[in-house]
Parts: C-alpha cells; structure tokens; sequence
C-alpha cells in the first residue's frame, strides 16, 4: 500500500467528521500532495556556505537533484506546505477554499524537524515553504519568515531555503523574508492579467507584478555598498522566481512569451516556470480537466532559454508561427530559422557569435568553441561534431569549408526533413 | 619492468610522486607497471625503483586536475594512461588541448564519469540513524559508485555534515568523520543498518509529490540510473506509483466538478471586495480606483499605476509625460534620473517639491523588453485619452491655482493642442478646464540632449520654474 494522502476521491468527506489529531505522515502525505502542482526545484547559484565553522548544512555552486519522480520532475527541496486551508478561491488549485480536499496545518516546528532529519539524511538540498491563505496574508507571511528564521538563527542551518512570497504581504514581513532565504518567488499564476481576475479573483495582477518590483529593488539596494564601504545585509542571493500555468486559459504562446520577457526585463528573475495545466482532484468546473499539455511546455521552455541566452526576442520566436503558437513537431530555433531562411546558411568561419547562436544544432557551448578554434584555422566539418554540434539539424543552415548545402537551404521539403511522421491513423 | 605499488588511499598523491621521480629519469612508459590492492602487480621479476634523475619535468594545473579525477575512475590502466600522458606532456606541450587527439579525449571521457558519478554520490547516498552515546549525533551509510571515488566524494559530506559523525561505507573502503576527522578504512562486509523512521517519512513525501497526471519515466531514468536504485528507499514505490497511476487520473476524470463546501461561499463573501465603481468623491478614493485601472493595454506589461505625488491642496500641479523604469518599479512618479533633475531646478528655484502635486499625463510605464532592458516609449494619442480621466479628476480634488505641463505630451493632455513645443515654451496657455497652463521641457528632454545644448534647456525649465512661483505668489 502506498503512503497516499486520502485526497482523492473522498468529496463526500465533511469537514467536522474529520477533526481526528493527524500523525504528523498524515499532514506531510497532505501538505506535500497540495504542494506538487510548482514546477520549481532548483537550488542553485547561492552563496558559498558550510558547516564546518558551525550549523549544519552546505550551500552554493549547483544545486543536487536527490531523486527524480516518474513524473520526470527532479526533488531537490522538501516542497511542502505550510498549511493548505485557503481562504482564495483561486479555480485552478486544489486548495482553493471550495475545493473539498482535506485540510491539514503543520506547527513551525514540525517543518523545521521534518527539513532538518530529511537534510541530516541527504535527502534534500533544503526547503521550499509555500502556503494556503489563512486568516490573512500578513499571518501567512509572518508564519513562513518565523519558520525560515527558527533554521536560520536557532539550528544554524546553511542550507538552502525558498520562500513562496505572498503578495499583499506587508514590505517588512519580505524584507524579513529574504535576509533568511536564499530565493523568494512569487507566482504571476497566469500569462494574462484577464486570466487572473476571472480564475483568481481575490489576487490582483498589478499587486503581484509590484511585489515582485519591491523585490527587485530590494536586491538591487542589497547590492550597493554604502558611502562608508558597508556591505547591507544579503537579501535573496539566488534572486527570485515566478511560475505561469499553460493551458487553463486561451492565451497563445506568443502572449506568454511576451509576459516573461516583460517579467524578465521588468522583476531580473532568475527563471520563469512554465506549469502545463494538470488535472486536479475535485477540479473546480470553471476549468475543464485536460492531460496535460506537456510537449507545449517543453517548447515554451527551450524559446525561454533562447530569450535569455541566445539573443532572441519574444517576438520574432512567436512570429515564426502564424497562430502565435510553437510548433510542437519542431524545437522553436529550428522553426524561427525554418521561417527566416534569407539569413542562412551561416558561414562559419566569418559569422558573428550573435548568427552562430541562431543556427540550430549549435549550443551556447559549441559556439564558444568554434570562436576559440576559429582563431587557430579553418574549422570543418568532423571539427564541428566533435565541439558537440548537431549537424543533422545544422546541417542545412551553414557553409563550411568542406561543406555547403546547395540548394536544401531553400528547400521546400526542409521541415518535413525534421519534423516526425505524422501518425498513421489506423485503418480499423 | 618497474613495478610501482599504490595504496588503497592516498592512491593520487602516490602517483604524483612516483610518476615524477620516473619522468626525471625519462623512463619510457612502456617499462612500467602500475599495481593497487585491489589489482596488485606482478610482485615477482620487478625492477626497483630507479633513482630520479635530473630532467626536468612539468605538468600544467589543468593536467593535475584532469589526472586527479582520472585516478578515481575504475579502469585498471588509468595510471599507465596517465604516465604516458605526463611523458608527453615533456615534449608536446600543448597535445591536452587538441580536440582531436585520442589520448586526451581518453582521459577526460573518463574523468567525465568521475565527475559524474561523485555527483551521484552526493545526491544519492542515503543516511540511517545509528545509536550514539556521545553528544553528536550518529549517521551510516551504504553506498555503491561505478568508480573507486570514494576519497573524492567525501569532503562535500564533511563540509555540509559538520556537527555529527558519520560513516559511508563502500565496496571501495570505508569513510568515517568522527570529531570532525575523516578517516579511512579497507573495506568491510556490507553493514546492517537500522531501520530509520525518517526513512518511512521520506517515503511518504516522494509518492505525494508525484503528479500522476504527467508520467515522464525517461527524465527519471537518465538522472537517477536504475543501478542506483537498489541502495534507495524511495525508489522501492516507483513501481506501484505508475501501476497506480492511471487509476487515479481516470479517478479525477470521473469525479468531475464537486459541490463546494457551505463554508466556501461564506468565507469568499467576508473577504472578496467588489470594487466601488461609483464616482469617486475624493482624491485617495480617485487614487484606489486608478489602481486597478484598464482603461488601455498599458496596464497588462507595466507594474503599477503611478499616481500622483505631493500635496493634494497644492497651489500649483506639475504634470509630465508617464513614469519610466524608477517611477513603474517604485510606483512613485518623478524618481528616477530625470525626477532628479526636476527636485533640484524646483529647489534652485524655491519651490518645495512636497508643497506641489507631481503627476503624469499618463499613468502607467510603456516600453519595449529589449535583451535585459525595458525600453521607453513614448505613450500615443489613445493613451492620452484614456488616462485624461484620471488627470482631470486629479485636478478637480487638487485645485491648483497654476499647472506646470512638462513637454509635449502633457501639454496636449492639458490643453488639447498638438502644436510644436518650442514656440510655445515659456509661455502661458488656458488649460481644457479653463486653469493656466504653463508650459515648460521636460527634464528628460534635458538629460538626453547634447552637452553643449543642455545648460541652455536647464536654464529655461529653472527660468519657468521663477517664473511659476512669482505667478503662484502674486
């Protein structure tokens, strides 16, 4: 028998009838179950720290993936909740106050033991603290800050520690927050402020966007050293996060790709989240329940790494594509180079690092090292596939010296070179 | 044949020393035989160990750290590889840094798996409880790597797992921190560890974490290889968990929409504000409202609706264009470079910048994300009219005797005219509600100009300025 939560399939279960003192498994079956639906894990790109001057635990450089679920998603930080009662009623959550799921609350002190004997185990790389709405955001706010600073100050805790962010919360509790945690992240829920007011309307767009403007500025005045050579104290080092759910309203990817650029340029996040729109227990009927779409978000995923490290801009990505969506059959490089072929092929051995980023099959990486080996002579073609190139994708979009790809450049059978077969459908 | 023989631990450091003394004598490669307990060399018709000679001998840092990873890797002939490396390296310099040389590309595939699989020591060895008498706690574990990298792998566990003692025992050996000391021992039988609680805990939150909803087994299978699993208490539920999957999605499907619980309605009556509409009657109740403005699409990419600023029975009311990167962020408007230089012309001319009402023509930010950067643009025609309404219900609770327009855009939004600024700055116009209008640059204007046209332009917002308090004080 698997150590579920009962939280499927007991709608009938009453709120009074379940009053019985909860073991403290129950609550962690419960508040790690309503915790699942945020994609971020990462614990990464902290201050270097360690234990051996005191405290326990370690920090800094890259993060460590501890065990991966079959869901494909890598658990680096005990993800839980603090409480999952929710005064909101926002329609995508399970923990919304009209959702019938049960309810649990752990006592600060039942998170710090639960972070502590995991982390003492090797187990996790630290916590990641969200909670439910209860009573108010200030409350919430308050309860999280105590509990990240009961490991901070009382255990000596040097590992890493992200706190979930409520907007409304007042500007001293996030100050607070982030002298004890290493990322803070608040959730923009969904790409359209529309969106927001119809499936979350007790949160108001502009009230998450100006939390996420005061952290900013908080990091940035964190940054700057006084007239007298003080360093302020550290306020979030590993920056701050948001998460954005795909799928649960009509928005193109080319409306979220314009939001993260806007959250990007606007809030310097680290990363923005992509969550494909899952399925629930005890969905709400706004929402209809869909598999989630989740080749959509790993082409949302690698067009948000070509915003941020290879020069593209929201627009031309969402441009390549008259729908204003990705092409699931194909990655977004390859279909914005599909779509602007004027600008190919690419000769190696003269383009600039910009145009060599925009070719597909070349990485970040491997464009560092044809620029390195461009200085000792011509680069070829086995030269390419060994610096990591893909060139069954590049192949089409550059010129080397010994290779040129004529007419496939322009070809009208290109994309079908890449995309996969259609499904057959079945005859019976 | 030489024969050099290395220790269990402290395997590097033997080499490094024994592969120098053999280089300074240039023993060529192929006359030595590297032996370790676990593969010892042939103990019977060896040479001994010559005297080092007097060539000399180099080794980069980035060949020291290769070698260190490499020595950790199970293949028995890393430290012959690793000799004829270091031998070459004495007369080809540079033979680690061409991509297409086989040795080179040899040795960092193995120090490739090194690396990784240390990695996958750190993240997967998993600690039991032990019982301790002392006053620090007592953790073991059972590990199994691909490649003799226990030594490598433990100064993460001492530096993150300082304040208690632990062990991790090895097919390879046995680590032990005790008092904050590492020490190793030869290898052991596998140890009996006791059973955990923790253990059953963690149990329970990685089956509750998983969304059975999105099954995407390859991603766990390439990080977390099954030959890790066996040492693991989690991974025992995999199995079950995707059996039972599809049960629980269907499970969702079918239960469909549910009835809220009677507590819901109340408690989103008590706390869902609907939003007074109406008219407002005051200044703050217009300031509230504006917040939640969406009158234009500016409101979808900027942070906040920049309201006005100051004294809201002020005599005089200075209007500029909309807020820029500071003003958004800060939700205050004239904060940035430009509100700068419009405090200080304001306090060389004796107007205290908290005695006036500072706003904008528009309320809200609008730029362009370009690469890491927000770009300002100029709001258009439709902007201007949108936000006039806020403008002018700003005016009708403030009052001012005099309106100070910054620039074209706030010109337009007070007097409804488009012409060309220049002529008309300085200058005194009927406002749309029938108040002066004063017309000046705008500081912005000021910070983008060239140096030589600059001052002129500052000295014209300050001469306005005068001019303005003069007016304000007849």
């Amino acid at each position: 028998m698997l150590p579920f939560a009962a939280v499927e399939g007991n709608a009938s279960g009453t709120y009074l009838g379940r009053m019985v003192t909860k073991t403290l498994q129950d609550k962690l079956a419960i508040l790690s179950d309503a915790a699942k639906y945020d994609a971020s894990c990462a614990s990464s790109g902290t201050t270097k720290r360690d234990s051996r001057a005191g405290g326990i635990g370690s920090a800094g450089g890259s993060g460590i993936c501890h065990a991966y679920t079959p869901d494909g998603r890598c658990i680096s930080l005990l993800k839980i909740l603090m409480t999952n009662f929710c005064i909101y009623d926002c329609a995508y959550c399970i923990n919304r106050v009209s959702s019938n799921v049960e309810r649990a609350r752990f006592s600060p002190e039942e998170v710090v033991t639960l972070t502590l004997e995991f982390y003492r185990r090797n187990m996790i790389e630290g916590l990641f603290l969200s909670s439910g709405i209860i009573r108010s955001p200030d409350q919430t706010m308050g309860d999280i800050v105590r509990i990240a600073k009961m490991l901070r100050v009382d255990h000596g805790f040097k590992g890493y520690i992200h706190l979930k962010t409520i907007p409304d919360a007042s500007p001293e509790l996030v100050a607070e927050a982030g002298l004890y945690a290493d990322r803070l992240s608040v959730n923009i829920e969904l790409p359209q402020d529309d969106s927001i007011r119809r499936l979350a309307p007790e949160k108001r767009p502009e009230t998450i966007r100006a939390t996420m403007a005061d952290l900013r500025l908080s990091r940035d005045a964190a940054k700057e050293k006084s007239f007298t050579g003080k360093r302020p104290p550290r306020f979030a080092p590993a920056g701050q996060s948001t998460q954005m759910i795909v799928g649960a309203d009509q928005a193109s990817d080319r409306d979220i790709l314009r939001t993260s650029a806007n959250l990007y340029t606007g809030y310097r996040l680290k990363r923005v989240y992509y969550s494909a729109f899952s399925p629930i227990p005890d969905a709400s009927k706004v929402l209809p329940l869909i598999k989630p779409p989740l080749m959509r978000e790993h082409r949302l995923y690698q067009a948000d790494w070509l915003m941020r490290f290879y020069g593209f801009e929201a627009e031309e990505i969402g441009a390549a594509h008259p729908s204003g969506n990705l092409d699931l059959a194909i990655d977004p490089k390859l279909a914005w180079a599909l779509a602007n072929r004027a600008h190919f092929p690419v000769d190696v051995t003269r383009a600039t690092r910009e145009m060599l980023l925009r070719v597909p099959g070349f990485g970040t990486k491997t464009v560092q090292r044809i620029l390195a080996a461009r200085r000792n002579g011509a680069v070829r073609y086995g030269d390419l596939l060994r610096m990591g190139a893909i060139m069954s994708k590049a192949q089409p979009f550059v010129t080397l010296t010994d290779w040129h790809p004529g007419a496939l450049t322009d070809s009208d059978g290109l994309r079908a070179r890449f995309a996969p077969a259609p499904e057959q459908l079945s005859l019976f | 044949m030489i024969r050099v023989e290395l220790p269990r631990f402290g395997r590097f450091a033997a080499w490094r020393d024994a592969a120098r003394s053999l280089a300074s004598a240039r023993i060529p490669a192929g006359d030595v035989a590297w032996g370790d307990p676990d593969a010892p060399a042939d103990l019977f018709g060896a040479d001994p160990m010559p005297a080092p000679g007097d060539a000399p001998v180099t080794a980069s840092r980035d060949f020291l750290d290769l070698a260190r990873q490499v020595a950790h890797h199970s293949d028995p002939e890393r430290f012959a590889l690793l000799y004829s490396a270091l031998m070459r390296l004495q007369v080809e310099r540079g033979f680690l840094s061409n991509p297409a040389d086989p040795l080179q590309d040899r040795l960092n595939r193995m120090a490739k798996y090194v690396r990784r699989d240390i990695h996958k020591m750190h993240a997967f060895v998993r600690f039991h409880e032990l019982p301790s008498d002392g006053p620090r706690r007592s953790f073991g574990a059972w590990f199994e790597p691909e490649h003799p990298i226990l030594e490598a792998g433990v100064p993460f566990f001492a530096k993150r797992f300082a304040d208690m003692d632990w062990l991790i025992a090895t097919p390879e050996g046995i680590a032990r921190f005790t008092g904050g000391q590492v020490a190793f021992d030869a290898p052991a039988a596998r140890p009996d560890l006791p059973d955990d609680a923790s253990h059953g805990l963690w149990q329970t939150y990685f089956a509750n974490i998983f969304n059975p909803a999105r099954i995407k087994t390859n991603a766990m299978r390439s990080e977390m290889p099954m030959k890790y699993w066996k040492n693991l208490p989690e991974t025992r539920l995999i199995p079950e968990m995707l059996n039972d999957a599809p049960r629980r999605v269907q499970a969702m499907a079918d239960a469909g929409a549910s009835i809220a619980p009677a507590r819901a309605a109340r408690v989103t009556a008590r706390i869902r504000q609907l939003p007074d509409e109406g008219m407002p009657q005051s200044l703050g109740q217009a300031g509230e409202q504006a917040a939640r403005c969406t009158r234009c699409e500016l409101c979808h990419a900027a942070t906040q609706t920049v309201w006005g600023q100051g004294d809201p029975q002020a005599e005089l009311m200075i209007v500029g264009e909309a807020p820029g990167d500071h003003e958004d962020l800060q939700g205050k408007p004239f904060v940035g470079p430009a509100g700068q230089l419009l405090r200080d012309t304001m306090g060389q001319a004796g107007i205290d910048p908290d005695r006036a009402w500072l706003t904008n023509a528009v309320k809200h930010f609008r730029f362009q994300p370009r690469g890491k950067r927000r770009l300002h643009q100029n709001p258009d025609g439709g902007h201007i009219e949108h936000c006039r309404w806020w403008l002018d219900l700003e005016r009708r609770f403030v009052q001012p005797r005099l309106t100070l327009a910054l620039g074209a855009t706030a010109a337009r939004a007070l007097t409804g005219s488009k012409a060309a600024l220049t002529p008309r700055r300085g200058g005194v116009e009927p406002g749309l509600d029938g108040g002066p209008v004063l017309i000046s640059w705008h500081p912005s204007l000021i910070l983008r100009l060239p140096p030589d046209r600059a001052p002129a332009a500052r000295a014209e917002l300050l001469a306005d300025l005068q001019t303005a308090r003069q007016m304000l004080a007849a």
